[in-house]
This record gives C-alpha cells, sequence and structure tokens, in this order.
C-alpha cells in the first residue's frame, strides 16, 4: 500500500501536528473577521488536512462528561475499579432488560413510541459526532436542518405505515384522506424546501464542511430512520417478530461476552481485539437455543403472535386474531440420529421455531458485523465511546449497533418467506382507482375465485 | 499554494487557487475536442471558439437524443443505465481525487460491487412489476423474483462484510469516507435513474417533455442571461442572472405547451410501454387515456378579449406540462447550484473531460436530479392511481379468507356506487 499523499503546503508527517486548539478555533469562533483569500483556503485545506492525514495523526475527541448516578458510585466505592465497572453494568444490563419487559407488557403503542424514541437519540448522537469531528458546531443553519431533514424523512416513513395499517380509520377522517392520497407530494415538497434551504445556505468559507454534514445527515438517516421503520412493520406483522429478533441480538451479546470472558482465547478481528472465536461460537450456539426456547414460549400467546390491528370501534390497538398455521403445533418426524439421541419418534414443534432458527442464526453470525463497523467507526474518528448517556454502557447507539443489519434481514425475511402483500393495503389501493379498472379487477377476481372454488357461483333462482 | 499537478487523474483539473478559476476560461487540459473541430475554428478568438465549441457539441447531443427516441424505449433504457454508471463513476473518481485514496485496499471493487448491488435491486423490481407475465413463465425468473429481496439483501450483506473485513488500522477513517461518499452518490444517482424508468414506462412523453424542459430552460437561461444578463442570482454561481431565470421560466412554460401539443398527437409517446408476450418486445398500443384526448376549455375573461377567442382545444396534458415546465425551472436550477457548491468545495472546474466544453456528463445532468424525483412523485400523486395488474398478483398471493374477505369489500363497495346491481350478482 503506497503511501497517501498530502495536498500541497500541508506539513509533512514528520513535521509538528497541528494542535487541537488551533483546529479548534478555526470554524467555530471567529468568522466574522475579514480574512484574507489565503486564510479562506487555509481553512478548507486545513479540514482537507483532516482528510489525508493518517489516522494516528488526528486528536482524539475527548468524551463528555460522567453520568454514574451518585447512588451507585457509593455504594460501589469500597470494590476494585474493575469489578466495579463490571457490578455497573451488570445493574445497567437488568435494568434495561426490566424496562424493555415492562414496554411490552405495556403495548404496541408504546413500543412503536420507544422505537421513534431510541430513533431520534440515536441519530441526534451520531450528529453531534459529527460536529465534534468537524468542529461544525456552529455551521450557518446546520442544526436546524439536520432535524429538519429527520422530521421529513420520518414524516414520509410514518404517513406509509398509517396509511398501510389504518385504512379503516382514516377512509373515516376528510383531512386524513386528502393527507393520504397526496402524502408523497406533501413529503417531497417538504424535502425539497430543505434541500433548497441548503443550497442557499452554502457559505463560500465552509462549503466543504457544509456538503461533509450534508452527506453525515443523510448516511445517518439511511441507517437510521429506514432501519427502525422496517422494526415498526415487523411489529405490525405480530409482535413476536419484533421481540424474538431483538432478544437474538441481546443474548448474543451477552452470551458472547461471558464466553469470551470465561473461555476466550483466541483473538477474532483485529477491529475488536476483545472479541474472541470462543465468545463467537459460544454467542452463536446458546442464541439459537435460546432462540428456539423463547420462540416455543411465545407462540403460545395471541397476544404476540396477532399481527396489530387498529380497530375503529374501540379506537386502540387489538391483538386478536386465529393464529395462523406458523403458530400452531405440529408433529414433525425427527431426523434418525436425532431419533438415536432423543428416542422420539416425533416431536411437537411450532413451525415458527424453525424460523426462529434462521433469524438467531443471522443475529449470531451477520449481527457482530454490525458491531465491527461501529467499532471501526469510533476508531476512525477516535471516540471511546457514541455518548454516555447509559452510565458502563456508553451511548443508545453502542447498544444498537448489532441491530441495524437484524430488523432490515427481519423484514426481508418476512417479505420473502412469510407473508404475501398486506390485504389491507391491497384493499385500499384497488379502492382507489377508477371506477372501470376497478369493475374490470372485480370480474377477474369473481373467475379467479369461482376456479379455485373459493367462491360457489350462486344459483339463479 | 501550488497547483495540484500530482493529483490530476485522467485529465482532471483540481485547482487550488480561487483566482484562477475566475478568470477567463481557461483551455480544457487533455483537450478532446475533436482535431477537425479545433482546425476549422483555429483562427477565431478563444471567446467565440469556446462558444462554437459549446454551440456545436449541444447540436450534437440534441440530435442523437432524438434518434434515440426513435429507436425506441429499449434502447432508451440502456442509455439511461450507461449514463447512471458513467455519472457514478465520475463522482467516485472525485472521491479518490479529494482523499488522495484510489490505492485504499478492496475499495474500487467494493464501490463497483455495490453499484451493482443497488441496479440488481432496482431493475429485479421493475422487471417484476412490468412484465409479469414474462416472469412467470420462466422458471428461473421466477423464483429469483420471488426471492428477489432476498437475494439483492444477501448481496449487498456480502459487500457490507467485505468493507468491514477490509477496514485497515492505518485508515479507517478514509475508507468510512469514501463508505459514505458511495452510498450518498448511489442514492443520488441510481435512485434517480430508476425513477426516469419508471416514468418512462408511463408514456414515453412524460420521459421526454420533463428531460426537454429541463434543457431548454438551460439554454434559454444562457440565452436570456447572454443577452440581457445584468443583476447576479445567486453567489454561488457568479454566471447566473435574473433575467436569465426568469426569462428562462417563460420560454420554458412556452416550450412546454408547445411540446405536449405537438406529441400528444401520437400513440408512441402516449401509451404506456407494454411487453407483449407473444411478440416478445415492448409495443406502445392503447387506447389514449383522457389525459391525451383534446378537450374544450373556457378562456378565462383576461386572456379572452387579449386574443379573442372564447373557448380554446387543448389536451390536458398540457396544463400538467406548466406544472412540469415551472418545476423545472424554479426548482431545477437548485440541482445545479448544489453542483456549483459542490464543484466549489472540492475546488474543481468541472466533473470530468468527457464532452469537450460541457465537462463530464454530470454538468449536463445536474439540473435532472430532481427532475425525476417529482415527476415519478407528480405521476403517482396526481395522474394514475396503482397499476391494476400488479394488484392482481398482489392479490393472488394472498390466502383464501383473505381473498374472500377483499372481494366481498369490493362488491359492496361496486354496489354502492351503482356500478353493480345487485341483479346482475345473481348470474
Amino acid at each position: 500500500m503506497l503511501e497517501l499523499r498530502h495536498r500541497g503546503g500541508c506539513p509533512g508527517p514528520g513535521e509538528a501536528v497541528a494542535p487541537p486548539p488551533r483546529e479548534g478555533e478555526a470554524a467555530g469562533g471567529d468568522h466574522e473577521t475579514e480574512s484574507t483569500s489565503d486564510k479562506e483556503t487555509d481553512i478548507d485545506d486545513r479540514y482537507g488536512d483532516l482528510d489525508s492525514r493518517i489516522d494516528s495523526d488526528i486528536p482524539e475527541i475527548p468524551p463528555s462528561s460522567d453520568r454514574t448516578p451518585e447512588i451507585l458510585k457509593k455504594a460501589l466505592s469500597g470494590l476494585s475499579s474493575r469489578w466495579k465497572n463490571w457490578w455497573i453494568r451488570g445493574i445497567l444490563t437488568l435494568t434495561m432488560i426490566s424496562l424493555f419487559f415492562l414496554i411490552i407488557y405495556m403495548g404496541s403503542f408504546m413500543l412503536m413510541l420507544l422505537v421513534l424514541g431510541i430513533q431520534v437519540k440515536c441519530f441526534h448522537e451520531i450528529i453531534t459526532i459529527g460536529y465534534r469531528v468537524y468542529h461544525s458546531y456552529d455551521l450557518p443553519w446546520f442544526r436546524t436542518l439536520s432535524w429538519y431533514f429527520l422530521l421529513c424523512v420520518n414524516y414520509f416513513f410514518y404517513g406509509e405505515t398509517v396509511a398501510d395499517y389504518f385504512a379503516t380509520f382514516v377512509q373515516r377522517e376528510e383531512q386524513l384522506q386528502f393527507l393520504i392520497r397526496y402524502h408523497r407530494f406533501i413529503s417531497f415538497a417538504l424535502y425539497l424546501a430543505g434541500f433548497c434551504m441548503f443550497v442557499l445556505s452554502l457559505v463560500k468559507k465552509h462549503c466543504r464542511l457544509q456538503f461533509y454534514m450534508f452527506a453525515w445527515t443523510h448516511v445517518t438517516l439511511l441507517i437510521i430512520v429506514t432501519q427502525s421503520h422496517l422494526v415498526i412493520q415487523s411489529l405490525f406483522e405480530g409482535m413476536i417478530w419484533f421481540l424474538l429478533p431483538i432478544s437474538s441480538v441481546i443474548c448474543n451479546d451477552i452470551t458472547a461476552y461471558l464466553f469470551g470472558f470465561f473461555f476466550g482465547r483466541t483473538p477474532l478481528i483485529k477491529l475488536s481485539p476483545k472479541k474472541t472465536w470462543e465468545g463467537f461460537i459460544g454467542g452463536f450456539f446458546s442464541t439459537v437455543v435460546f432462540g428456539f426456547i423463547a420462540a416455543y414460549v411465545l407462540s403460545k400467546y395471541q397476544y404476540f403472535v396477532c399481527p396489530v390491528e387498529y380497530r375503529s370501534d374501540v379506537n386502540s390497538f387489538v391483538t386478536e386474531c386465529e393464529p395462523s398455521e406458523l403458530f400452531q403445533l405440529r408433529n414433525y418426524s425427527l431426523p434418525p440420529f436425532l431419533k438415536a439421541v432423543l428416542r422420539q419418534e416425533r416431536v411437537s414443534l411450532y413451525p415458527f421455531q424453525i424460523h426462529s432458527i434462521a433469524l438467531s442464526t443471522f443475529a449470531s453470525l451477520i449481527g457482530p458485523f454490525g458491531g465491527f463497523f461501529a467499532s471501526g467507526f469510533k476508531r476512525a474518528f477516535k471516540i471511546k465511546d457514541f455518548a454516555n448517556t447509559i452510565p458502563g454502557h456508553g451511548g443508545i447507539m453502542d447498544r444498537f449497533d448489532c441491530q441495524y443489519l437484524m430488523a432490515t434481514f427481519v423484514h426481508v425475511y418476512i417479505a420473502s418467506f412469510i407473508r404475501g402483500p398486506n390485504p389491507s393495503k391491497v384493499l385500499q389501493q384497488l379502492l382507489v382507482l377508477q371506477p372501470e379498472h376497478q369493475l374490470n379487477i372485480y370480474k377477474t377476481l369473481k373467475i379467479h375465485l369461482i376456479e379455485k372454488g373459493i367462491l360457489q357461483p350462486a344459483l339463479k333462482v | 499554494m501550488e497547483s495540484e499537478s500530482e493529483a490530476k487523474v485522467d485529465g482532471e483539473t483540481a485547482s487550488d487557487s480561487e483566482s484562477r478559476t475566475e478568470s477567463a476560461p481557461p483551455p480544457v487540459s487533455a483537450d478532446d475536442t475533436p482535431e477537425v473541430l479545433n482546425r476549422a475554428l483555429s483562427n477565431l478568438s478563444s471567446r467565440w471558439k469556446n462558444w462554437w465549441v459549446r454551440g456545436i457539441l449541444t447540436l450534437a447531443m440534441i440530435a442523437f437524443f432524438f434518434i434515440i427516441i426513435y429507436l425506441g424505449p429499449m434502447v432508451l433504457m440502456i442509455i439511461v443505465m450507461c449514463v447512471q454508471i458513467k455519472c457514478f463513476h465520475e463522482i467516485i473518481t472525485i472521491g479518490y481525487n479529494v482523499y488522495h485514496s484510489y490505492d485504499l485496499p478492496w475499495f474500487r471493487t467494493l464501490s463497483w460491487y455495490f453499484l451493482l448491488c443497488v441496479n440488481y435491486f432496482f431493475y429485479g423490481e421493475t422487471v417484476t412489476d412490468y412484465f409479469f407475465t414474462l416472469v412467470q413463465r420462466e422458471e428461473p425468473l421466477r423464483i429469483l423474483s420471488k426471492y428477489h429481496r432476498f437475494i439483492s439483501f444477501t448481496l449487498y450483506l456480502i459487500g457490507f462484510c467485505m468493507f468491514v473485513l477490509s477496514l485497515v488500522k492505518k485508515h479507517y477513517r478514509l475508507q468510512f469516507y469514501m463508505f459514505g461518499w458511495t452510498h450518498v452518490t448511489l442514492l443520488i444517482v441510481v435512485t434517480q435513474s430508476h425513477l426516469v424508468i419508471h416514468n418512462l414506462f408511463e408514456g414515453m412523453i412524460w420521459f421526454i417533455v420533463p428531460i426537454s424542459c429541463v434543457i431548454c430552460n438551460d439554454i434559454m437561461a444562457y440565452m436570456f442571461g447572454f443577452f440581457f444578463g445584468r443583476t447576479p442570482l445567486i453567489k454561488l454561481s457568479p454566471k447566473k442572472t435574473w433575467e436569465g431565470f426568469i426569462g428562462g421560466f417563460f420560454a420554458t412554460v412556452v416550450f412546454g405547451l408547445l411540446l405536449s401539443y405537438v406529441m400528444s398527437g401520437y400513440r408512441c409517446f402516449v401509451c404506456p410501454v407494454e411487453y407483449n408476450n407473444d411478440t416478445n418486445s415492448f409495443t406502445v398500443d392503447c387506447e389514449p387515456s383522457d389525459l391525451f384526448r383534446l378537450q374544450e376549455y373556457n378562456i378565462p375573461g383576461v386572456i379572452q378579449s387579449v386574443i379573442g377567442w372564447k373557448t380554446v382545444r387543448m389536451y390536458p396534458f398540457q396544463i400538467h406540462s406548466i406544472a412540469l415546465s415551472t418545476f423545472a425551472s424554479l426548482i431545477g436550477p437548485f440541482g445545479g447550484f448544489f453542483a456549483s457548491g459542490f464543484k466549489r468545495a472540492f475546488k474543481i472546474k468541472d466533473f470530468a473531460n468527457t464532452i469537450p466544453g460541457h465537462g463530464g456528463i454530470m454538468d449536463r445532468f445536474d439540473c435532472q436530479y430532481l427532475m425525476a424525483t417529482f415527476v415519478n412523485v407528480y405521476i403517482a400523486s396526481f395522474i394514475r392511481g396503482p397499476n391494476p395488474s400488479k394488484l392482481i398478483q398482489q392479490f393472488l398471493t394472498l390466502r383464501p379468507d383473505q381473498q374472500l374477505h377483499i372481494f366481498n369489500t369490493l362488491q359492496s363497495h361496486l354496489i354502492d356506487k351503482g356500478m353493480l346491481t345487485s341483479a346482475t350478482e345473481d348470474e
């Protein structure tokens, strides 16, 4: 690999590195002062340096203050530092898990709000890192524009979700109907307004920084907001499609950590020196077993298994239905070698448990790549944690980094292997068509249904 | 401030000093102008020479555009695809030059791989939507289309894992930058090009009129600015003027009206592109929809006194074309400003040197970005509903009880509307 070259006029690697305070005052402080053309290009060039300098030259970004509550600190003041850290992590882990259970109990609507809250916090954390990296906190308009884009994209996605799943509710209200029908146009117009504001806000001195922050915002939106909406769509399929994947990832995190702690010897990847092969493989097997058992337990309850529907009469979410075949016990004949081990001919399983093996496998094998990606990101920008929200654990993003790919995978899995399209969405689209088209479709459907024997041709009286 | 002579790749000029870019148009390095032109124009002054080169190339591109239209939708799709690949290549090359990251391990391979994945995903969705019957017939295609999302996601994942495994200690930051750069480029370039193809399938007029309006606005604004330009428009692009902007706006609206009038008469432009199973090719043959049938409109009183006509016969599509031209003239230029800001930020004069006198392909297409999305959103919101054959296809994949439920709801809806009477239902 060749030495990466530096732009003309910048200090070479052997020379003195620009100390952090000088960078700090460049963009953050006085951009009101008259600058010569030298200084103007200098500011952008300075960040050009930042781009092409090798990583070791970049100064480390100090984390924000420690937020461990006083109580915990006092209670654990007697223990040694290593065990203290372990205890803090443990207590916080248990707290988060109980919070999770509590919210599940409170129902799907609360879960949606939780997902939205997490999404906003993750977005905030990543954008804040961007500000710190580029010292761009004071860029004109930029903070406003980032939050505005977040709002636009959320509006677009939530509108599509509401239109799909709340068709009956929407049909009733006049204004909502209007908003739904022109939803894409309205979202696009909102986004355009933001785009034009960005273009108008471009300032000569900070062009490059502004483009960086623009791109940073968009990539963050792409990663976080789309994933969170796929999570919510999976939730609407049935809470089990939300709970099981997330629990598998959490379980994999915890069991890989425990296996690594007790048996870890061979390092897994240079990016994350603390991960070991023993942890990885041990985590894989325990997660598959955990997923299998959790699927068995959860499949019994209609509350988890049924698609979430909005009932207009009750004006709330209901999860009541006839469980689909996926969640009805079936007898499977065991393959011969398992027969010998378990000494049973057949076993009763929910078909969903077979799917849960696929989900857990993904969570254990590919989920960690999301974690490596986040580790690489933290190393690239020389930060220890995304933020300091959760004491002992870092920011919300640190907890959710392995979940990125999981949400998309579950959504794609459901779309490909489990269900067809959403019936109420098909109905809604049918009702929007022109009457002649509707009539044509009606006739085609009638023929099809009679052929299949689903509809009995009525007898002429 | 030495010039970036060592950073030039493929004839790109990356000038560091602001003063050089503001002078009279500098000679294009690694000049692609054909020798013929060079000799023919050798005695003119530099400014007029540049004008002539631009003019000739503009005409050449427009002629090329007409030829492609004549060749039909399949060729158009291929052209869109090539333009997309070239634009992607141009932007990625700029990224390499900015970050001096040409030699990052694996990175060139990964960028092209991601481009391939995203294209595979979008083309697969398009093929599934519009070529439904063809897909159902051929066994391998059917499986590919049923598990399409899963396959695309798997391909993308492989690229993602390769990226993570390729992270090298010294170059983390650069690698993340390039990863981000690639994804934003894909977002801008590839999604837009697929929306263009969707518009094309609606009817070639939805492809031709928007693109022509943007080109016309470019040319008209330039002309008006050239002859009447006085007040600068925006600091980003010092050459743009308010006179050019407003003149371009009116000229484009008029052009749009005329062009749609001419094109609405021909079936080959107006009908949705369909794939005919029997002939195994694209056909554009149909009964033109209401939008493309002449209608009488009453002229409002104001204009009546001016023109002296009571009513005028127009295609309803021409009203829509006013909306499209307005967007092309008012918001399209923001795409151009965005590209100008981008070029200033990264201190490049043009995206590339593909077209002599004009710069790269991206330079020509920068105003088109937003247009493609706008047309697609416009069509989805105001013109058509969902695709009926797609709905039937989705219906057939539902469970029988769901199908029955939908059928009954549709039946009661149609009876309500009076389209069906209960008597006919008992047949």
